[in-house]
């Protein structure tokens, strides 16, 4: 008699356990479903607009990496491949030479190379830019706007959160879907154009 | 009529003399025209190294699949700690330092709540996977996951050196935090304030061999309270945790601290450095059952005002907390310009004035923003309330408790306690049945039959 009586509270706490686990499996199994049907294949990366960027330096320091993954790229269909480059020069420069003086970027990224009279090639050495985009505010603010800041996928991590896109104080950045991982200007926009 | 004319009339000189220059200004111009090489030059191509190939991404997940297969076959089959000790250091090195610690579950959790609230947001597949997977594993097996698998788990786990039981009234006070920060990164993934438990993730600068001064100094003193309070952040902290805890308890099997049937030898009682060991109970004085008997009757009560209090308390906190979004803490600053309280302007202000936008549209977004923080303030303060009433709930409620065993909650299912018991020595084949049924007292179980 009192085995009995012992056996049936354990039962019914089994039959509970047993009827939560498969509801929860179910609830589960549910949010999965929908999660997928939200869902696409592809991953979605960082990218700044440059159109909104207001070059503000914050790129360069609030990168997780040690060197920012953001770099300035230079759309050559853009430029004006001028003599008196606002974006290599410091304001006011006394000669337009590649003396260190003269130069706007502070770690010497950019190559300037005389093409024909008068004009010159302006190369970005992305080994050497810190994404800092002083010459980028530099073109913007006198020049055609062809050199601007983007993030680089080849060294950008993709963190959930990107700690750059929380301080940036334009909200320029955004997550993109990875076949269209750059917001480019100039004829070269048309590169990942959307579908 | 006239004065709305004159009104008008002023937002248009308004809007003529500082709005329309600065949106010239955002649209820069081409001011030198393209040149005309006479020369064969050519220009060269923008290079656009492509991001990490997406058949990288399916790696990702196979290699979590059979990390949780392998992390439950090794403690339910094999039941060897060190073969999970081996699998979360190879999780640790995969995870952790090949990955850099992204994607990884518990930050999975606000992307799952972004995409709730923000249906436009495509979620990627292995963020879903690496979501749901370990809760199914844990449903089935209980927190292996945590045990070898979760990247976080494993750095604590590696520096365990001297671990001391937390006291119990610390232990159960510290173990609301956990639901607190969950119930935060929800509320602001959800709102797109951003993604907090990324934030103040304190071990992705050791992943990634740099982060911000503050960060390292989190990470490096969770660390090294970590040699001495085994896994402080998973216990503490970890939102994840919460989910997987609920589950395990649910969980179809569950790891035991013997193979056979516990004698109640106590030689594996202080073998849990988390403190996942219940023992049997002591005998309660009938007075102290009673007691417990009319706190919980009262506990009931008060449960539905104690809801609503913390509910309240939680939408009060709508302003503090919705400062979090970058589009509330803009509004104000520029409210604060308007009103000529502030002189200068910040980056954020002259990139939004320089954007053309209106600010009426972004007092109108402020305020739905706000809205939405005091709508979820209501229901995150509602559940921290009711948390708090169900863990004193639950130390109130005594379930009997015969033998050693582990609390499926709290247990990592990390196998540090296998070797501790006789019946695992049997097992291995170390010691004799009878040697290991001396050690402690099967046959007694004087509890046990109590009515």
């Amino acid at each position: 008699m009192s085995g009995k009586t012992l056996k049936i509270p354990i039962k019914r706490r089994d039959f509970i356990r047993r009827s939560v686990h498969t509801v929860v499996g179910l609830t589960i199994g549910g949010i999965g479903g929908i999660l997928f049907s939200k869902s696409s294949s592809e991953e979605m990366v960082w990218q700044l607009d440059p159109n909104i960027c207001i070059q503000c330096e914050k790129c360069s320091v609030n990168c997780v990496l040690p060197h920012s993954a953001v770099k300035c790229v230079h759309s050559y269909s853009m430029c004006g491949y001028c003599d008196l480059c606002s974006g290599y020069l410091q304001p006011g420069a006394r000669v337009r030479d590649t003396g260190a003086e003269s130069q706007l970027c502070p770690s010497g990224a950019i190559k300037r190379t005389f093409v024909e009279d008068p004009y010159f090639e302006y190369t970005i050495d992305e080994k050497l830019c810190i994404g800092c985009g002083k010459c980028a505010k530099g073109c913007n603010s006198f020049g055609n706007g062809s050199l601007y800041l983007q993030n680089r996928h080849d060294r950008c991590l993709n963190c959930n959160q990107c700690s750059i896109a929380r301080r940036c104080p334009s909200q320029a950045w955004k997550r993109v879907p990875a076949s269209q991982p750059y917001i480019l200007k100039g004829d070269e926009s048309n590169k990942f154009l959307k579908s | 009529m006239i004065q709305s004319r004159i009104h008008r009339g002023k937002i248009f000189i308004f809007a003529f003399l500082f709005v329309f220059p600065l949106f010239c200004m955002s649209q820069v111009p081409e001011r030198f025209p393209k040149p005309d090489f006479q020369t064969d030059y050519t220009r060269p191509d923008l290079l656009t190294p492509t991001p990490r190939a997406t058949a990288l991404e399916y790696i990702d997940i196979f290699v979590l699949v059979a990390a949780l297969s392998l992390a439950s076959y090794f403690a339910h089959k094999q039941r060897s700690r060190r073969n999970i000790f081996l699998l979360m250091v190879f999780s640790l090195a995969y995870f952790g330092f090949f990955r850099k610690g992204c994607v990884c579950s518990i930050g999975a959790i606000q992307n799952v709540s972004y995409v709730v609230f923000n249906p436009a947001y495509a979620i990627p597949l292995t963020v879903i996977v690496f979501f749901i997977l370990p809760l199914v594993f844990t449903l089935f097996y209980g927190r292996t996951f945590c045990a070898a698998v979760c990247p976080l788990g494993a750095i604590q786990d590696a520096v365990v050196l001297k671990p001391t039981q937390v006291p119990s009234r610390l232990e159960n006070v510290l173990g609301v935090l956990p639901y607190i920060y969950l119930g935060l990164a929800v509320l602001f993934a959800a709102t797109g304030a951003g993604f907090i438990i990324c934030q103040y993730d304190p071990f992705i600068g050791f992943f990634r061999f740099g982060a911000d001064f503050n960060m390292v100094i989190l990470g490096m003193s969770m660390l090294l309270l970590g040699t001495v309070v085994a896994r402080p952040y998973c216990r503490y902290l970890c939102p994840y945790g919460v989910l997987l805890n609920w589950l395990s308890r649910l969980s179809k099997k569950h790891v035991r601290i013997t193979p056979d049937e516990c004698n109640n030898c106590r030689l594996c009682e202080e073998s849990c450095p988390f403190g996942a060991i219940k023992k049997p109970d002591e005998d309660v004085p009938l007075e102290t059952k009673q007691v417990d008997v009319k706190r919980l009757a009262v506990l009931f009560i008060v449960l539905p005002v104690v809801l609503l209090g913390s509910g309240w308390v939680g939408s009060r906190l709508y302003a503090p907390l919705s400062r979090g979004h970058a589009t509330v803490s803009l509004a104000e600053e520029i409210l604060l310009e308007n009103s000529g309280k502030r002189t200068e302007m910040t980056n954020a202000t002259k990139a939004f004035r320089a954007s053309g936008k209106p600010t009426e549209e972004l007092f109108a977004e402020a305020n739905s923003i706000q809205h939405n923080f005091k709508v979820g303030g209501w229901i995150v303060g509602g559940f921290i309330g009711l948390v708090l009433c169900l863990k004193l709930i639950g130390l109130f409620m005594r379930k009997r408790q015969i033998e050693y065993d582990v609390d499926k909650g709290k247990c990592l299912s990390c196998g540090r306690c296998f070797a501790y018991c006789p019946y695992e020595q049997v097992r291995l084949g170390i010691i004799t049945p009878e040697e290991a049924d001396k050690m402690g007292s099967r046959e007694v179980k004087p509890k046990q039959f109590r009515a």
